[in-house]
């Protein structure tokens, strides 16, 4: 999509890795304003589409012997419900719904990437980010307003000797803030490590030599790509919900 | 600084890069850095998000719920029914099985009653032919012993005529009245 | 010169996505093995262990994104 911004080169080996991720105004060419559709935006709502193709009108039969696609809607339902109710237990099963969307919009967004030519949304850090500060934030307040002070309990290790405890706090506190980080990072990073990769063997095809090995390659990586999409899904909702049980059962 | 790394990328085609970049915006190396594109990325996914959750939780997790647990119902359902079924079938199976009981141990009273009034009869039949055979031999003896007893009178008849005869013919006068003693005695003897 | 320089820190810094990969294969063998000595307890262990993966690979990505700062951000 981003190889037009490179369009006057030619021959040579040319690695343009990160040119796949490029925001850029769908029609015209001005700058990039808060509402401005671009190419991130034509594959949200494709994203959102998919969602809803299989939630709802795969759904719409309510057919108690399901079709493939009712009964795959059904799959990614039993399947985040029982997260949650495994992770959180009985009391998280109401946050459900914030997970599954989560976890719906994540998969799906990562699965859309994978077509060739499209726009990787779930590998920038703007998205990343606010999906992971909302899951802080939410928590954190969450947390609160259950537990009230003693959410704080989560920081103070009360199985450990007294004269750690403090310096388990400081470790506890700062692994705490470190977590939207690595929440974040982990899924942009995965996803844009999987497309560069992908772009710099598709680089290499250039050489006529190589290119089979290269394109075995690609084909390789493109296997591991579809499976790095829902792990990476499956452990941001996952870790999402494990940050949820720490917000409703601070006292492990 | 977006111009020195695409340039160290490119390396000999340092100046094409170069205005290729600037011909792409301010994009810095990493367009996930480049913050200008951070509010129009999350405005629409904001958008995208409150969208999916709205579509999610007001339409397809309650239709999904529902059906699921519909399904559940039917299938409960169905298992009891089943279950009912089987029970049923169960008791039809138990009910053939007296009734099949009932008639083979009918049967062997049809049986035994049967035999015994056949040899009853048997019996009965044996012991009217023995009485008849007795009776028969009985009158057969009495016929015999008659006729035995006849033929002992002619005999003795003829045998004292005969004696009368040849006395008679021996020249001697033989009276009846000797004679008859003298036979029976021989013929005792 | 400051590029080049750069260049051999995106260099190193790639290293550490080694070191990630070790301590996932760690996390992924110890798994293992545990679960063929036990299997009964393996199947509700899963969501563990791609926590563990997973903790284990975002350091592994931060060494990835470290990288890419010094190469294409620096």
């Amino acid at each position: 999509m981003a190889t037009e911004a490179h369009g006057g080169e030619e021959g040579g080996l040319v690695f343009h890795p990160m040119d796949q991720f490029i925001v850029q105004p769908l029609f015209g060419d001005g700058a990039i304003n808060m509402f401005t559709v671009t190419n991130a935006t034509l594959w949200l709502a494709l994203t959102v589409l998919a969602v809803i193709a299989l939630m709802v009108l795969g759904t719409g039969k309510r057919a108690i012997v399901p079709s493939r696609t009712q009964s795959i809607g059904e799959l990614a339902y039993g399947f985040v419900y029982k997260m949650v109710e495994d992770v959180t237990g009985k009391d998280g099963v109401k946050y459900f719904p914030y997970i599954m969307t989560l976890f719906m919009f994540i998969v799906f967004a990562n699965f859309l990437a994978l077509i060739p030519m499209s726009f990787s949304t779930t590998s920038h850090f703007a998205v990343t980010v606010v999906l992971a500060l909302a899951v802080f934030l939410t928590v954190t307040v969450l947390g609160f307003i259950k537990n009230g002070a003693s959410f704080l309990g989560l920081f103070w290790v009360s199985s450990a000797p007294l004269a750690l405890r403090p310096v388990l706090a400081i470790i506890e506190i700062i692994s705490y803030f470190v977590r939207p980080v690595s929440h974040s990072i982990r899924l942009a990073g995965n996803i844009m490590a999987g497309h560069a990769v992908i772009k710099v063997f598709a680089g290499f095809a250039a050489i006529a030599v190589i290119s089979p090995v290269s394109i075995l390659a690609i084909t390789a990586m493109y296997g591991l790509e579809v499976l790095v999409a829902f792990i990476q899904a499956y452990v941001f909702t996952i870790l999402t919900c494990v940050y949820l049980k720490d917000a409703l059962h601070p006292h492990h | 600084m977006a111009t020195e790394t695409t340039q160290a990328a490119g390396d000999g085609l340092a100046d094409t890069v170069g205005v290729a970049s600037q011909d792409a915006g301010s994009a810095p190396g990493m367009p996930q850095l480049d913050f200008a594109t951070w509010g129009n990325q999350i405005f629409w996914l904001v958008l995208a998000l409150i969208a999916i959750y709205l579509v999610l939780s007001r339409v397809a997790l309650p239709r999904i719920a529902a059906v699921l647990a519909e399904r559940q119902g039917t299938i409960s359902n169905d298992i009891a029914k089943a279950e009912d079924l089987k029970r049923q079938a169960e008791a039809a199976e138990e009910a053939y099985n007296k009734a099949l009981a009932d008639a083979r141990a009918e049967a062997q009273a049809i049986s035994q009653r049967t035999r015994e009034e056949i040899k009853a009869e048997v019996a009965e039949a044996n012991k009217k032919a023995d009485a008849e055979i007795a009776a028969k031999a009985a009158e057969s003896e009495k016929a015999i012993n008659e006729i035995r007893a006849t033929a002992m009178e002619n005999v003795e008849a003829v045998a004292k005529e005969t004696a009368l005869a040849l006395v008679a013919a021996l020249g001697g006068s033989a009276d009846a009245k000797d004679v008859d003693p003298a036979v029976a005695n021989r013929m005792k003897g | 010169m400051e590029g080049e320089l750069a260049h051999i820190g995106a260099g190193l810094a790639a290293i550490g996505s080694g070191a990630a990969a070790i301590g996932v294969g760690n996390v992924a063998g110890n798994f293992l093995s545990g679960a063929l000595r036990n299997p009964s307890a393996a199947a509700g262990q899963t969501a563990t262990l791609f926590i563990g993966i997973a903790f284990a690979e975002a350091l592994g990505i931060f060494s990835f994104l470290v990288a890419l700062l010094l190469m294409f951000a620096v």
